[in-house]
């Protein structure tokens, strides 16, 4: 349990700044961020006894006095630097530095005509009444840090996409961090909206730099209106002295689909929360993630999907390989509204465990208040196959060539499905590399 | 001499298995292991891999030296192959990068240079006509899916990129027609050669029809009970094994005695 003078410290610290951005926020915006802290100030940070962070303790994040990230920290930070933390799939790429857009390392080119892409910061300078329902209601009130979110933010990335527009190139979205010593707080806040018929391939990429302490505490929120189709990839790369939660929360409309995959590599903790709401007839949704915890780490997938109307499908598989103390939370949750009759829905989750030490612990629920579903989930925890370990070995492949080449097999199968090629090969690499597999070559970027 | 066991015990879980094999195979030869179920040929094979589990005494000499004291991967190095009669999938491991890597971490051992991708997919094409195999088959996860035939066509191929020095090929007639079993004793027949030694583990005398032994041996209750030639093959098919069990029942150690 958080102590009320623990939190007290936090909120102090934590007070949103003002009059050091040159537009103030608007009444509405000013209210909802209040409304936010209030909040926090009455429900108080989640601890253990809440069933969605039942094995994810905050105590960590919250002994470090975190500063407010503030803007104009970008300077420090080279398009090389950005180079090395991610790979450029080629098409526009925003980059954040500290949750705040770094324009001189970001490049808004090959959109077409229909696709409005910028940061948040600029709307809310320009035309922030467009906002206002997303800071007015959930995800705010969700937990204490999407609550935060609320309160902090001043940038992210805004996509919109018109009626019908489709935009070939994946659009980039970079968040570097860069702290110079001081712990940050970042807290972007990322919106896309896809109006009906629209199409985007959307890439976030978090990392930052080795021995800096900072949390990352962000928010994507995504409206897909009717037959809009969004694929979103997360690759989280953060350095092991940084902290990580984020929230997706994904609005389905009408025969809309919706595609996310995450693969979780650093942090010391973080949590990959997605929740979907399916609300309208015939949506579809499909999440993959990948976690590979090891010495402290923690990695948590929390998801929760609400079939609210009928027809709708929604896939989940959840792929974790814990070695060394690594812990491992897959905590996910479909719910089936009464009525939400043909949903078709199902959820996998399976666990690698490489070291006594390590921990997994898996929860798939269903929730279900209809009798027409098809639904099912399941939950695995084993460890390397002995019999496929002598097999490689009486071939002549040493013992930790041979694990390293059964453990990539296991996360390949998810690796496999990302589809956009440069990102796979990076991918591919940094998986190999974490478990020393044997001969593949490194990629080149 | 290149393979000679003695006084060869195993057990597993407190289970005697083998219960003091002894064999000794050249260069050149192909021998054939018979014997009923559960008379401990698999468990032979598996001991001489480098299997765990097992509780093992005795020696077991490979080109003179001590065979049971190395790791799988060091026998697979100093030349020993084992055809699997199960053979595992593993499922996202592409067959023909397995092979690969199975290959070169072979010759890096040997301290020999590694085959790069071009010239390893040349060996691989030009190796899987031996059995009959298409590249379909090398673009697929290692056994995943393979019918019973292409799994142990698959084993060969192995046996035929690797070339090992002393191949077991367990129960590789196992689940095979009669047109795959020839594909597959074939591919077994092209590979013999001078320097290279075989150990043929079946319990039809069928097998030996296309790969004709050197000698036979029939093992029954973990022993070899009697050796001959191939003809010894032929005998068994028309006898059976009743009755080898009990002929040298002398200098076995009687139940509940202890050694």
């Amino acid at each position: 349990m958080t102590t009320a003078t623990a939190l007290g410290g936090v909120l102090s610290k934590l007070e949103p700044r003002r009059g050091d951005r040159p537009n103030h926020d608007p009444a509405w915006l000013v209210e909802a961020r209040l409304a936010a802290l209030r909040w926090v100030g009455e429900h108080g940070f989640p601890t253990r006894k809440d069933e969605d962070w039942k094995y994810t303790g905050l105590d960590p994040i919250l002994a470090v006095p975190f500063e407010a990230a503030a803007a104009g920290t970008a300077r420090r930070v080279s398009v090389d630097m950005i180079g090395a933390a991610t790979v450029d799939l080629g098409g526009p790429r925003l980059v954040f530095v500290n949750g705040h857009f770094a324009a001189e390392l970001s490049r808004l080119t090959g959109l077409p005509a229909g696709a409005e892409v910028t940061n948040l910061a600029s709307v809310l300078a320009a035309g922030p009444e467009r906002l206002e329902p997303f800071f007015s209601q959930a995800p705010g009130e969700h937990h204490a840090f999407a609550a935060f979110n609320n309160v902090l933010t001043e940038d992210g990335a805004f996509i919109h996409l018109t009626r019908g527009t489709s935009v070939d190139e994946p659009i980039q979205l970079v968040f570097f961090s860069d702290t110079g010593g001081v712990p940050l707080m970042s807290s972007p806040r990322s919106v896309i909206l896809a109006e009906p018929g629209s199409r985007a391939r959307i890439v976030e990429t978090y990392a930052g730099i080795d021995g800096d302490v900072y949390c990352t505490n962000a928010v994507t929120e995504a409206v897909l209106a009717d037959g809009a189709q969004i694929e979103h990839y997360k690759v989280q790369d953060e350095p092991l002295t940084a902290f990580h939660l984020a929230l997706l929360d994904v609005r389905q409309g009408r025969n809309s689909r919706f595609t996310s995959r995450s693969v979780m590599l650093g942090s010391s903790i973080a949590r990959h929360e997605v929740r979907v709401l399916l609300e309208d007839v015939g949506a579809e949704v499909s999440l993959d993630g990948v976690y590979l915890p090891q010495g402290d780490q923690l990695h948590d997938n929390t998801i929760f999907v609400d079939h609210a109307a009928t027809n709708c499908t929604s896939h989940q598989l959840y792929k974790g390989v814990l070695d060394g103390r690594g812990h491992g939370v897959f905590n996910g949750h479909i719910m089936v509204r009464p009525g939400a009759d043909g949903t078709d829905a199902n959820q996998k989750n399976k666990n690698l465990i490489l070291s006594d030490h390590a921990e997994v612990d898996t929860r798939p629920r269903l929730e279900i208040y209809t009798d027409d579903v098809k639904c099912t989930h399941g939950a695995a925890v084993g460890q390397l196959d002995e019999d496929a370990l002598l097999y490689l070995r009486a071939r002549g492949i040493p013992l930790e060539a041979a694990r390293g080449l059964l453990i990539y097999a296991f996360v390949q199968e998810m690796v496999n499905r990302i589809e956009l090629e440069p990102l796979r090969a990076q991918l591919e690499a940094l998986v190999a590399g974490r478990f020393g597999k044997g001969d593949r070559p490194p990629v080149e970027p | 001499m290149m393979l000679k066991i003695e006084n060869l015990h195993a057990s597993i879980e407190n289970k005697k298995i083998l219960q003091g094999v002894n064999l000794e195979v050249n260069a050149g030869e192909v021998h054939a292991i018979m014997g009923p179920n559960g008379s401990g040929k698999s468990t032979l094979a598996s001991v001489l891999i480098g299997r765990e589990g097992y509780d093992v005494s005795g020696s077991v000499r490979y080109q003179g030296e001590d065979l049971l004291t190395l790791s799988p991967e060091d026998r697979a190095a100093a030349g020993v192959f084992l055809a699997f009669q199960h053979p595992v999938e593993i499922p996202g491991v592409g067959n023909l990068y397995f092979m690969r890597t199975a290959l070169n971490s072979l010759r890096r051992q040997r301290g020999q240079e590694e085959l790069d991708a071009v010239d390893f997919l040349a060996l691989a094409q030009e190796r899987m006509k031996l059995v009959e195999m298409d590249q379909t088959f090398m673009s697929r996860s290692v056994n995943e899916g393979f019918s019973g035939g292409e799994k142990k066509r698959n084993e060969i191929l192995q046996m035929a990129i690797l070339e090992p020095k002393f191949a077991i090929l367990d129960e590789t007639d196992s689940g095979l027609d009669i047109d795959a079993l020839r594909v597959v004793a074939n591919g077994v027949n092209a590979l013999r050669s001078e320097g290279r030694a075989m150990l043929v583990i079946t319990h039809h005398q069928r097998l030996l029809d296309y790969i004709v032994p050197d000698r036979v041996h029939v093992m029954v209750a973990g022993r070899i009970v009697r050796s001959g030639g191939k003809d010894l093959a032929v005998e068994l098919e028309e006898n059976g094994y009743t009755g080898l069990g009990q002929q040298d029942t002398a200098d076995r150690t009687p139940v509940g005695a202890t050694r």
